[in-house]
């Protein structure tokens, strides 16, 4: 209703006014948000990070450079490379980009096997290479990486390799696209249970009200790592990693609902209140036209804000389950998957490149927090 | 008015208060000049966001940020025996030492809603006692005693156990009754009253009226009354200031405001309220149009856009100023001035 | 109050009788009823068509409560709504619920106090005041558009703002919204409820006047609820006065306000403060002790009686009836005939 129709002709406008308050006045709920949300700087950062996050879960076979799971005794613990461009050759400087290879070095004291850069080898790697084939969204057969090394034989460890040689980057960039979803899922779960119950717990209030509201404040007083740790032990260890999968969201959101379930029952009980809605009554409106059309919008904004602000409990839920092995298991690979291998304190000495997917942790779940206080912040134009 | 330097308790000259907000400045005071007689009722009435309250905060010191005072001043004549000293509180840190001494002791406010100035976890005992053991070198019980009888005093019946009573016990009256004892308790020189009885019924409301007419014959103090009900302002008032947008418009004693009034909105005013009495069905003569949205006020003359008599040409480019009637009486619109009173 | 007065005079519109609504106080666990808020507690009333009638009190004086239950956005406990439709036919209002109140909803409506809550901001004008059309199924598309511009335009509203949001309007011009949504079905009876309260005194003048207008142009019959006498006086035909969920007195303005017959309306109007401060009623202001009563608790007899300055024995035993005293002057008091009270004459002069 906010695109600018032709106004009923025949009527001239006496005094026009200034189109930038013009704009103001028939300006939406959702423009009125935007305004408030884009004075919010950290919430715009937190935003484009979190779109630029789920972006790459889009589209993880297409960025990461080789597949998550090839192997390669050669590079065990091979620590990360640096992508270099400048090439000073006999015949001049040429710029490409290439990494470097590895040179095995024996520590003839502790007998420890490490890698060094070795600087005389150099291996060419290219953007939109040719690499191991994959389908994307498994659909679209391609074979194109964004980067990656133009023989898909040299070694390319960006952000090193772990215990079986495997590409950190690799694993993390699928590891997003687990992580991120499980998320999105698990709350797309408690939404439903929470809007369905929230409602009619504000709705019709009375005993049913009282009922859902003593549910929930048990569900609340369960301490929740034991509980998760009950129900994750519980999953038969011989689901197949898909299945594993949507029982932790399961689990997550079993949790997650309550939290929204009593933010709408707070609107539906002091919406129900407000003028505006027994005006509706008195038009003769149904029930369900008072829900849908009068009540509904005027939380929906906020129940947006709640949503992203209970992703990044069910992101960190997810990390720590999965790293008490509880969780998502090999071969299925989450960031908490990843940092199970960072789990004891002889490899994090010897490659402290394991914890990266920690770091994506952390900036995924800030990005997520600021994004959600500045909807919460806006989510309410009126006020 | 003789003897007038000893009679003034407060000056305000020029006052200017302005919010800065991201949407721009708004002026919510924009030049106010009055003064407050000692043991007087000042009444500054208008309709809402014409500045009244701030005008009244910015006595005190009390505005909200991002609004702070621009200019003028504000001039507080203390009486120490025969000498008066004159403070600026305008001038002073609004956190500092100086104005907090003032503020509860020498003047102290009420507000429309008891329970923004009353605590909702102490008891009304502990919130007077507290005023009294702040400004005053008295001991425990003393400041009990005192807060006892100023409750009794503002006709709360049983006070010694209504002392007991948290603020959500007692009625809306009864509240207002509780604010105007701790307000009065250090027996301030000036009580600032914003729209005290607004949110009352009119037999709570004529109470209360009565019971500060009572209160400031009994204890001699000033009052400041802030109020948009044209009926309380003819009940209350000795002087009255007219606001409209930030301007004081017109100001006098009150029986030339009612039976005289000069400015074409002072004027309007008056006639759009229906008055108990008027026979019925005659048609209001109302002012048209809407007050001016605060980010957007008219040049010149704030009132031109809505003033049937306003100039063209003159009222929206030319701020009136201030202009001089006698006996203490000021309007500001350009009909008075002697360059434009042939338009009158 | 006189039998069915509805049936005989075919100039009432609508007749309220012995209307009660009872709200129950729960508390506990299980949340079980350990009694009643009386907010309309036997209230007796009639609307002539055409006429405005004037409904005031202090405030929890259950006038809003009245309204409401007109309405029938409150199902109330007991008593009568009687309507007269279009055809003469005679309907209880109390009785009808769901489906069946549907018609009535379109020519019963209301304008709400507060201009900021009673407009949803989340829809434009268009939807707003259109919604009454678009439910009923009056209207819809460009035939909404153009009856929503004509209804805007006699409010006083530029047609070409019906895409604009209620954010973009003060507090008067909202106010106006609301009263063409009210308008928007035609209605018969409309119920005015604090209709100008939260209005500045320069604005309130214009919706007053618009009001009236509208009133002439179509035929409207208002229940003008308020707690403002000024106002009341000046807008009503007939005023009615409520104190604890009961009315005290109904009568003509002219006569209510100068005859006043029962001692709480008499209080009433000597509180009022007069806009002339030659007038100064402080000597002659009869301030009434104490609080209104609780509606939970009310006090035995005449609910007033602990307060009243004319209170006997009698009072404190015996409710006092609703009965008419003559010329259509209702009271309920033991000794309406014997008091002489005081009312206001001319520009607020007191009489004696």
């Amino acid at each position: 209703m906010t695109e600018a129709r032709p106004l009923t002709p025949g009527i001239a406008v006496e005094e026009p006014a200034q189109e930038t308050e013009i704009n103001l006045y028939i300006a939406s709920q959702w423009q009125l948000m935007w305004w408030r949300f884009r004075r919010h700087k950290l919430a715009l950062i937190g935003g484009t990070v979190t779109l630029i996050i789920y972006l790459i879960a889009l589209f993880v076979e297409f960025l990461a450079p080789t597949d998550p799971n090839a192997y390669s005794v050669r590079y065990t613990y091979a620590p990360p490379q640096r992508l270099h461009f400048i090439d000073r050759t006999d015949k001049g400087i040429r710029i490409h980009p290439y990494v470097y290879g590895y040179k095995v070095k024996v520590d003839k004291v502790a007998l420890r096997r490490t890698f060094v850069i070795d600087k005389t080898k150099k291996y060419p790697v290219r953007f939109f290479v040719k690499g191991t084939p994959y389908k994307l969204w498994g659909l679209i057969e391609m074979k194109t990486h964004l980067i990656g090394p133009v023989d898909p034989e040299a070694p390319m460890y960006l952000l090193g390799a772990d215990r079986m040689g495997r590409d950190m980057l690799s694993r993390m960039i699928y590891g997003t696209r687990v992580s991120m979803s499980i998320g999105l899922v698990g709350v797309a779960l408690s939404l439903i249970l929470g809007i369905l119950l929230g409602g009619i717990s504000g709705y019709y209030g009375g005993s049913i009200d009282t009922l859902i509201q003593r549910i929930i404040e048990f569900l609340r007083s369960i301490p929740t790592i034991p509980l998760w740790l009950g129900l994750g032990a519980a999953l038969p260890p011989n689901w197949p990693p898909l299945r594993v999968y949507f029982g932790i969201t399961v689990i997550l959101s079993l949790i997650g609902w309550t939290g929204l379930a009593r933010v709408v029952r707070g609107r539906f009980l002091s919406l129900r209140e407000e003028d505006f809605v027994l005006a509706a009554r008195l038009d003769g409106s149904s029930e369900l036209r008072i829900i849908l059309r009068h009540m509904v919008p005027s939380f929906l904004s906020h129940i947006i804000a709640s949503i992203t602000l209970s992703i990044p409990s069910m992101i960190l839920s997810e990390t720590a389950l999965s790293f008490l092995g509880l969780g998502l298991r090999p071969p299925v690979v989450s960031w908490g998957v990843l940092l199970q291998e960072a789990q004891n304190v002889r490899s994090v000495a010897t490659a402290p490149w394991l914890l990266i997917p920690g770091i994506a942790v952390v900036v995924a779940v800030l990005a997520l927090n600021f994004l959600g206080d500045g909807l919460r912040d806006a989510a309410d134009p009126y006020a | 008015m003789a003897n007038q330097d000893q009679d003034i308790l407060l000056e305000v000259k020029g006052l200017k208060t302005y919010f800065f907000l991201d949407e721009g400045t708004v002026k919510a005071v924009d030049g106010v000049d009055f003064e407050i007689r000692r043991q007087q009722t000042l009444c500054i009435v208008g309709e809402s966001g014409c500045g009244k309250s701030v005008t009244a905060r910015s006595i005190l010191q009390i505005v909200d940020p991002p609004g702070r005072i621009v200019e003028g001043e504000i001039l507080y004549h203390r009486r120490n025996g025969n000498t008066t000293e004159v403070l600026n509180l305008a001038a002073m840190d609004p956190r500092g030492q100086e104005i907090r001494a003032v503020r509860g002791k020498e003047i102290s406010m009420i507000f429309q809603e008891p329970m923004t100035s009353l605590s909702p976890v102490h008891t009304i005992g502990n919130q007077i006692m507290e005023a009294i053991l702040l400004h005053m070198p008295v001991s425990k019980n003393e400041a009990r005693d005192t807060a006892i009888d100023m409750l009794r005093r503002v006709g709360i019946p049983k006070p010694e156990s209504r002392i007991n009573d948290y603020p959500f016990q007692l009625s809306g009256g009864m509240r207002q009754r509780a604010m105007i004892a701790m307000a009065l308790v250090c027996r301030p020189s000036l009580l600032i009253a914003d729209e005290p009885t607004t949110a009352l019924d009119v037999t709570t409301q004529a109470q209360i009226l009565d019971l500060m007419l009572e209160l400031q014959e009994e204890m001699g103090m000033a009052i400041m009354l802030i109020t948009h009900d044209l009926g309380v302002v003819a009940e209350m008032a000795d002087d009255v200031v007219v606001m409209y947008l930030g301007h004081a418009v017109e100001r006098g004693d009150v029986d030339s405001i009612f039976h005289d009034p000069k400015h074409p909105y002072t004027r309007a005013l008056l006639r759009s309220i229906p008055k108990v009495g008027l026979k019925a069905r005659e048609r209001l003569d109302s002012i048209r149009g809407m007050v001016p949205d605060p980010y957007h006020r008219p040049a010149g003359c704030p009132f031109h856009t809505r003033c049937d008599e306003a100039i063209p040409g003159v009222c929206d480019r030319i701020v009136p100023p201030r202009i001089p009637l006698g006996d203490g009486r000021e309007v500001r619109c350009l009909l008075y001035t002697e360059e434009y009173a042939g338009e009158r | 109050m006189a039998d069915d007065l509805i049936t005989r005079d075919e100039e009432v519109l609508l007749e309220v009788r012995d209307l009660k609504m009872h709200f129950p106080i729960r508390r506990g666990l299980l949340r079980r009823v350990i009694g009643y808020v009386k907010a309309v507690d036997g209230v007796n009333l009639f609307i002539r068509k055409g006429e405005t009638l004037g409904l005031v009190g202090e405030s929890g004086c259950g006038k809003t409560t009245t309204g409401r239950c007109i309405l029938r956005a409150y199902d109330p406990t007991g008593g009568q709504i009687l309507y007269r439709q279009k055809d003469g036919q005679i309907v209880d209002l109390s009785q009808l619920d769901g489906k069946a109140l549907k018609p009535y909803r379109r020519e019963i409506r209301m304008i709400f106090q507060d201009p900021y809550s009673s407009l949803n901001p989340r829809m434009t004008l268009l939807d707003i005041v259109g919604e009454p059309l678009r439910v009923n199924k009056i209207a819809s598309g460009k035939e909404l558009e153009d009856r929503v511009a004509a209804l805007l335009r006699r409010v006083g509203l530029r047609p070409e703002y019906m895409r604009r949001y209620p954010h973009a309007f003060s507090g008067g011009e909202r106010q106006r919204i609301g009263i063409a949504r009210a308008l928007a079905l035609d209605p018969r009876l409309v119920v005015a409820d604090e209709a100008v309260s939260a209005l500045d005194v320069s604005v309130r003048a214009q919706i007053l006047n618009l009001l009236q207008d509208l009133q002439q142009e179509f035929d409207l019959t208002y229940l003008f609820i308020a707690h403002d006498l000024s106002v009341v006086e000046y807008i009503s035909d007939r005023v009615a006065v409520m104190y604890v969920g009961k009315l005290v007195e109904l009568a003509d303005t002219e006569e209510l306000y100068i005859n006043p017959k029962h001692p709480y309306t008499e209080a009433l109007l000597s509180a009022v403060p007069k806009p002339d401060p030659r007038l100064r009623t402080r000597k002659h202001r009869i301030v009434l002790q104490g609080e209104v009563a609780d509606p939970a608790h009310p006090p035995s007899g005449c609910y007033f009686h602990p307060r009243c300055p004319y209170a006997r024995e009698r009072c404190a035993k015996e409710e006092p009836q609703l009965r008419d005293i003559g010329g259509g002057h209702y009271v309920a008091c033991h000794y309406a005939e014997e008091l002489s009270l005081r009312g206001v004459i001319g520009e607020g002069i007191v009489a004696q």
